[in-house]
């Protein structure tokens, strides 16, 4: 049941996708290059970075208190409420994704909860995806961008929702890739104060879907924590810890190919980067602390809830609705 | 605890590197932030000209500010803003620097497979990080 609900989420999100892509590309409303003429404003230029370390620093408690990851929430919120082009805002998106992911790794590597031998043959796929939907992204145009991506937020809202999660998935028998991969591990769980093995099945088809959250995640720089963890939970049979772990370890690979179409397509701002880095890494850290001390349940629906809004808010700016 | 540890040898080299490259990328990347904002070296998009440019298309701004795609950032590092993408590009490249330091671990374990897939995968992000991808622009 749960599966049906997460394969008819990712279906929405697809589809959405498609209907979007295939949109006349002369529907476009951008505006032309013109001469640069710095819009009249009350906010000083240093006030929209100031404003995004702020903002930033507070998704970075948020999402470690609701249990996802920055760049869903940047990309949304950042888009939809700053007046910084989607383009930029992907591309900030996609490193402060791959700045979280790479300063997650070292530690869940060494502990060996994510897991380099099932991280490598995802990461192959999901990375080169991501190239692909990276370009795909930057050719498109911006409200086309917004509709897939308004979309693809609404179709995360109904996978946290709908998605349950399984702490130590039964695998009866590994598949035969994954045999022949040699794809399964041991950790050390200390709420238990035992070794847990675990392996996988189902590999040919999580490794099929990996294609897609590829293109998704370098088309709209969100990460793809969302989709990894379902997918190498819930259909490949990875205990959760070892999922969330491998997930986050894994948008440090996927991230990295997206990032280098962003930077060298010259869609990166350092000022609208740095801060949010910075922002979000500062932020996770006092969620980290504050996380110990709360109850993040009601966080989550927060989260949710934000979601939807900043969705909704791509969708009708997509539309035309809301501009 | 580190008695149960698992993980295996190359996981641990790629953490190990992970862990280096990350915090150096992070460190240069705050401290070509603080010359950038401080003025230190002048940038090439005057940062109170950025409200004009952030909201236009990558294609446009590019347009507007006379900025060249692919590697072209490494003959403007002297610029404040270009400084940053030192940093930046480090932190986009500490993946490819691990990937690259498990290869050996590999093959002489004798895992064949996963060396060639560890090699596949270098490939495919030097390709991203090579320039040579260019999007249509919109």
């Amino acid at each position: 049941m749960v599966k049906h609900y997460f394969k008819l989420s990712l279906l929405l999100i697809v589809i959405t996708c498609f209907i979007a892509i295939t949109m006349p590309a002369g529907a476009s409303t951008e505006p032309l290059a013109a001469a640069p003429v710095v819009p009249q404003s009350l906010m000083p230029w240093w006030g929209w970075p100031l404003l995004l370390f702020v903002v930033t620093f507070v998704m970075g408690i948020v999402a470690v208190l609701g249990g996802v990851g920055g760049g869903v929430l940047f990309v949304p919120i950042i888009g939809g409420f700053f007046p910084f082009h989607i383009d930029f805002v992907r591309g900030a998106g996609l490193l402060v994704a791959l700045a979280g992911a790479l300063a997650a790794g070292p530690g869940l590597l060494k502990k060996g909860m994510a897991d380099l031998r099932l991280a490598v043959p995802v990461a192959l796929i999901a990375s080169s995806c991501a190239i692909v939907g990276a370009m795909i992204g930057l050719a498109l145009p911006a409200k086309v961008v917004n509709i897939a991506l308004g979309g693809t937020i609404l179709g995360i809202v109904a996978i946290m929702l709908m998605a349950k999660k399984s702490e130590y998935p039964d695998v009866p028998k590994p598949d035969n890739l994954s045999s022949a991969l040699r794809i399964s591990g041991v950790y050390y769980e200390p709420s238990l104060g035992e070794n847990i093995n675990w392996q996988i099945h189902r590999t040919p088809q999580g490794l099929a879907t990996f294609i897609i959250i590829g293109v998704m995640a370098g088309m709209f720089g969100l990460g793809a924590g969302w989709a990894n963890v379902p997918v190498l939970n819930l259909m490949m049979g990875a205990p959760l810890k070892v999922s969330v772990a491998t997930s986050k370890f894994l948008l440090s690979i996927t991230d990295t190919s997206a990032a280098w179409i962003y930077v060298n397509n010259g869609a990166v701002l350092p000022m609208m980067v740095v801060p949010s880095i910075i922002g979000i890494m500062l932020g996770s850290i006092v969620g980290v602390k504050i996380l110990a001390k709360t109850k993040p349940a009601a966080i989550r629906y927060m989260v949710i809830g934000l979601l939807l809004f900043a969705g909704l808010r791509a969708l009708l700016k997509g539309l035309g609705i809301w501009n | 605890m580190s008695d149960k540890l698992k993980a295996t040898e190359e996981q641990l080299a790629y953490a190990r590197l992970l862990d280096k490259g990350m915090k150096l990328g992070l460190l240069m990347l705050v401290i070509s932030f603080a010359i950038y904002v401080f003025g230190i070296f002048t940038p090439h998009v005057p940062v109170s000209d950025l409200p004009a440019y952030w909201s236009m298309p990558v294609k446009d701004y590019l347009k507007a500010t006379d900025i060249h795609t692919g590697w072209s950032w490494v003959h403007m590092v002297g610029k404040g803003d270009f400084l940053n993408f030192i940093g930046i590009a480090f932190l986009a490249a500490v993946t490819i620097f691990c990937y690259i330091r498990i290869i050996p671990i590999l093959f002489r374990k004798k895992d064949s497979v996963y060396g060639i897939l560890a090699i596949i995968e270098v490939l495919v992000l030097v390709l991203a990080a090579s320039g040579i991808l260019k999007s249509g622009g919109h």
